[in-house]
């Protein structure tokens, strides 16, 4: 008869962890800074700054 | 299946870079569209760049993490973390194989005719260092009289930055031309030794360099899609060795950290069927009918 398989937990339990970070970011607003952040010229980037 | 992927790949490049009016306006994207996270290796200075890049992002915000906590904002990274995070649970490297415009670069130039150099092994913890002191420790730690730190993977390293903002914004704004000086020469030469090594080994900067590589390989045992071996079907010919690009052993080393995912064992090696994806430790599909062996 053939095994059946388990389901792996592990990466739920990842997605969860690290959706919970996300969402602690979104609460506190970190989205802004992101976008204000990417929005400009990053000169580093560039090679300048 | 190769060629389709060549098609995601080139898919990708034109979302995270979706914004083609930048000759006429003179200037990057600035839309609200930068607040989603581009998978792969993608700078958000390219003029074209409709996404943030993850490294970017966290670099700046680990730099002026002092500012923030004095000034009452708890801008840490969360949000960038989370969303790294939950794109490297659910796919693994499959984004680098799949969804990396700088992976499609080096993909393009190792086509050029030439002979073919392999990378040591020892190499590619190159990407682990870059991406525990380039992106997390000296942002943090080494700061100015204003207490903010450099994004020093993006200053001193980034050749996917030199040549999607680097090259272009330098050629949209001609007034940055006059504040150019060694910063950029160094990163216009890492691109170019990059490039260079690129025709005669494959994916150079992804196996030796790439932070974000390095924090998708931390996934590729663990995540929600991942490219499986049955190890009942698996014959042991050594098929899969052959066509490898990044040069793993997959049917030896099955969730290697090294694998790219682009699948090129299971589509160009194994006439066994032996290697396939799976979700959550489920097969994709149904498997096809193996020969048997009839008993004597």
């Amino acid at each position: 008869m053939k095994e059946k398989k388990k389901i792996q937990k592990i990466p739920f339990i990842l997605l969860v962890f690290f959706l919970t970070l996300w969402m602690i970011g979104l609460a506190v607003g970190e989205p802004t800074r992101v976008l204000e952040q990417a929005k400009s010229i990053c000169l580093s980037c560039i090679g300048i700054g | 299946m190769q060629s389709i992927r060549k098609w995601v790949q080139t898919i990708w490049i034109f979302l995270v870079n979706g914004y083609w009016a930048f000759p006429f306006t003179g200037n990057m994207y600035q839309g609200p569209l930068k607040v989603i996270c581009s998978p792969g290796l993608n700078c958000y200075s390219c003029p074209a760049a409709t996404t943030y890049c993850p490294l970017g992002s966290l670099q700046q915000l680990l730099g002026g993490i002092r500012y923030s906590l004095q000034s009452g904002q708890y801008y840490i990274g969360t949000f960038v973390v989370g969303w790294m995070g939950i794109l490297g649970a659910t796919f693994g490297r499959f984004i680098c194989g799949w969804a990396c415009p700088f992976g499609l670069f080096q993909e393009l130039l190792h086509k050029i005719p030439s002979k073919k150099y392999s990378i040591p092994k020892a190499l590619n913890w190159g990407k682990y260092l870059f991406l525990l002191f380039f992106v997390i420790i000296l942002p943090l730690v080494v700061v100015d009289q204003f207490g903010l730190g450099a994004p020093w993977f993006c200053k001193y390293v980034c050749p996917a930055g030199a040549l999607e903002a680097g090259i272009p914004m330098v050629l949209l704004m001609p007034d940055l031309r006059s504040t150019l000086g060694l910063l950029y020469i160094n990163k216009i030469a890492i691109l170019v030794g990059f490039t260079i090594w690129s025709v005669f080994a494959s994916r150079p900067f992804c196996r030796t360099t790439c932070p974000l590589g390095a924090f998708y390989a931390l996934f590729n045992r663990f995540s929600l899609i991942q490219l499986q071996l049955d190890e009942d079907a698996c014959t042991n010919c050594k098929a899969c060795h052959k066509v490898c690009p990044v040069e793993i052993r997959f049917n030896e080393t099955p969730g290697s950290s090294e694998c790219i995912n682009c699948m090129k064992c299971a589509s160009d090696a194994c006439t066994f069927d032996a290697i396939h994806i799976a979700i959550a430790g489920h097969r994709l599909g149904a498997a096809k009918n193996k020969p048997t062996t009839v008993p004597s």
